[in-house]
């Protein structure tokens, strides 16, 4: 076959892409084992304490700043996402069935946040905020504790709005198509709106619906940039943290703390690209 | 209770164009439909046959008219609120459950009890002879049997009415001339008005009490096989079902129902019509192939010479085009049933043609 005949270079090309790609990841989580304290020299597997090897992990786990980052983070993420999921559907079935005057305009707003760097939707985000709440603070006079400030409410709400053209996206290629006749046939065999939603549109967009926010929740466990902007004090979620560890001195702790990252992350894409897969 | 099953009163409907433009789809279109009845509404597509069906079964409003079901008014009433139910062209099965589940479905909306879902299901299943097919999925059967799902699905309901929406379209011709025999033995078992849309006019004529022949958005002719065949009354619907030659003409004389004709080439047609022609008006004739006769006939109303042009052999019948003077040309089916079927002419030969009066029909629409 002449498909054996395969230039060396290609092998070589991409085999250097996967190298460049995935060697410093796997640097990284071999770090997480080093016995020294710095990032630069590998010097032997750790074996301290009672966890050995796992060491950096242990020493994590006791440690409540990055505890607390890891709540905020999830918490963050659980629900950015079901709201993100819930809006996005919302938004992917309204652009599928109907036409309506700023269709293509509100389509095409849609996914700016996509294309658009994201320091300037923080920024715009980080003004956007400041501007409300002054206003709202001044007009209803609350001061202290009272007053309306950055925390973690504000990051929900910014990741919630990222992620919502992502899930509008996923969402509508399974809507793409979808048999329109199966919601007919359900509301022919007496089915009305809304239960022929629950049982039969939401069930066959369900895999989409579901790797749509799997795809919210990995991007809000990542995003530092717009956390960065809109987070304010007692919500700083990890990578926050982890930026602030690398200011200081960059320990085999922040590298146990990306490889479990790196798992959770792996594990979610996995599972999206399964239910993606099942169509 | 009401005369008919349903009754379409001078409904309409326009539908927004690609452009902004309003495009009509159904025009004026009026039509009763009797109780127990087979009704097929037969046309090309974008006849309006589909769109009048939806409006019945309430998936569109129309723009005008109103559509009655029993004799009710059905107004806005959504589809879940209407006595009919509808098979549709891709059948439309639920893919995430499986047929037991999919034949069950309408019956739990309308909260029948579940064991004797369970029982209703078994027995629809069994009327289209797919028993003991519960628990298999829709894409593990073949379109025939999807088909009798899809059947199953909507008489399990016992509606008033079924509407068929081009239901054997999809099906390859050995088997949809079995579901066509099926469909109609169905529906006198069950007794249920059927409303069949099609664009197939053999599978009309063969299950049908009667026929609305569509095109453009209006209805052209209502009525029972024999009627539309052997008396169209427009010449859209004389070529729609079966064959038919138009034979070119101004009228010269009529009595009664009798009209003589004059074509091109000096040759005087003798036909029939249902209305009365001034003297001078250009009318077509219809004549269907196999009313013309090939060999002649003394004492036929119309005998003319023309010469063979083509010889075509289709196994049970043998078409020949004749070139008549004046250059019209006339096509004639004789069956082959002689022991050797040799055919009756050859291409040049000279013939004696007749028809009678009765197979000629004068149009003019």
């Amino acid at each position: 076959m002449s498909s054996t005949k395969r230039s060396p270079w290609i092998t070589l090309s991409a085999l250097l892409i996967y190298f460049f790609l995935y060697a410093p990841i796997v640097v990284l989580i071999v770090f997480a084992f080093n016995s020294s304290k710095t990032n630069i020299v590998f010097e032997g597997v750790v074996n301290q304490g009672a966890c050995g090897p796992f060491y950096w992990f242990c020493k994590l786990f006791s440690n409540d700043d990055v505890l607390d980052a890891a709540k905020n983070t999830l918490t963050i993420a659980f629900i950015s996402t079901i709201v993100s999921a819930i809006i996005g559907t919302m938004a992917a079935l309204a652009l599928q069935r109907y036409d309506f005057p700023v269709k293509r305009a509100s389509e095409a707003a849609l996914y700016i946040p996509i294309v658009i760097p994201e320091i300037v939707m923080g920024i715009g985000i980080l003004v956007f905020f400041s501007a409300l709440f002054t206003w709202f603070n001044s007009t209803f006079g609350l001061v202290g504790d009272g007053r309306l400030a950055m925390g973690l409410g504000t990051v929900i709400v910014s990741h919630i709005a990222f992620s919502i053209p992502f899930v509008t996206l996923v969402v509508r290629a399974r809507l793409h198509g979808f048999d329109k006749s199966l919601e007919e046939a359900a509301m022919d065999l007496g089915a009305n709106e809304f239960t022929t939603f629950r049982r039969v549109t939401f069930p066959l967009i369900a895999p989409g619906v579901l790797s749509g926010a799997l795809l919210a929740f990995t991007l809000s466990l990542d995003d530092f940039i717009i956390t960065f902007f809109t987070t304010g004090p007692g919500s700083t979620t990890l990578p926050i943290y982890v930026y602030g560890l690398l200011r200081r001195i960059v320990t085999p702790e922040v590298n146990a703390l990306s490889t479990i990252w790196i798992l959770t992350v792996l594990i979610v894409v996995f599972i999206s690209q399964r239910l993606e897969a099942r169509r | 209770m009401a005369e008919y099953a349903v009754e379409l009163r001078d409904i309409s409907k326009r539908f927004p164009g690609p452009s902004g433009e309003l495009v009509t789809a159904v025009r004026n279109v009026t039509m009763q439909i009797r109780d127990g009845e087979f009704f097929s509404m037969l046309g090309p597509s974008g006849c309006g046959k589909t769109t009048s069906l939806r409006m019945i079964a309430g998936f569109e409003l129309p723009t005008e008219g109103e559509v009655y079901i029993h004799g009710k008014p059905m107004g806005k009433t959504p589809p879940f609120q209407r006595p009919v139910n509808t098979v549709f062209q891709n059948y439309a099965l639920f893919p995430h459950m499986t047929i037991g589940e999919n034949v069950a479905f309408g019956l739990q909306m309308d909260g029948v009890p579940k064991s004797e879902i369970m029982a209703r299901v078994k027995q629809a299943l069994e009327m289209v002879r797919l028993p003991g097919y519960e628990k298999r999925r829709a894409r593990q059967l073949s379109g025939g049997q999807q088909q009798r799902v899809a059947l199953a699905r909507s008489l399990v309901k016992r509606p008033e009415v079924l509407l068929l929406d081009e239901p054997l379209g999809a099906l390859d011709l050995k088997l949809r001339k079995d579901m066509q025999l099926e469909l109609k033995k169905l529906q006198r078992e069950v007794g249920i008005t059927f409303i069949y849309v099609t664009h197939d006019q053999e599978e009309a004529l063969t299950m049908s009490d009667r026929i609305a022949v569509m095109s453009g958005g209006v209805t052209l002719q209502v009525g029972n096989a024999n009627e539309i065949y052997e008396r169209p009354n427009c010449k859209f619907v004389a070529d729609f079902i079966g064959e038919t030659n138009f034979l070119q003409g101004k009228v010269t004389e009529q009595n009664g129902k009798a009209v003589t004709l004059a074509l091109a080439g000096g040759l005087t047609v003798h036909a029939e019509a249902e209305q009365s022609l001034a003297n001078g008006t250009e009318a077509s004739v219809a004549v269907r192939p196999e009313k013309v006769n090939l060999t002649g006939h003394a004492g036929a109303a119309n005998q003319f010479t023309g010469r063979i042009v083509s010889v075509v052999y289709i196994g049970t019948d043998t078409y020949y085009g004749v070139r008549l003077p004046g250059d019209q040309l006339l096509r004639a089916r004789e069956q082959n049933d002689r022991p050797d079927s040799r055919p009756m002419a050859a291409e040049g030969d000279e013939v004696t043609i007749s028809f009678s009066t009765q197979a000629a029909r004068v149009l003019t629409e």
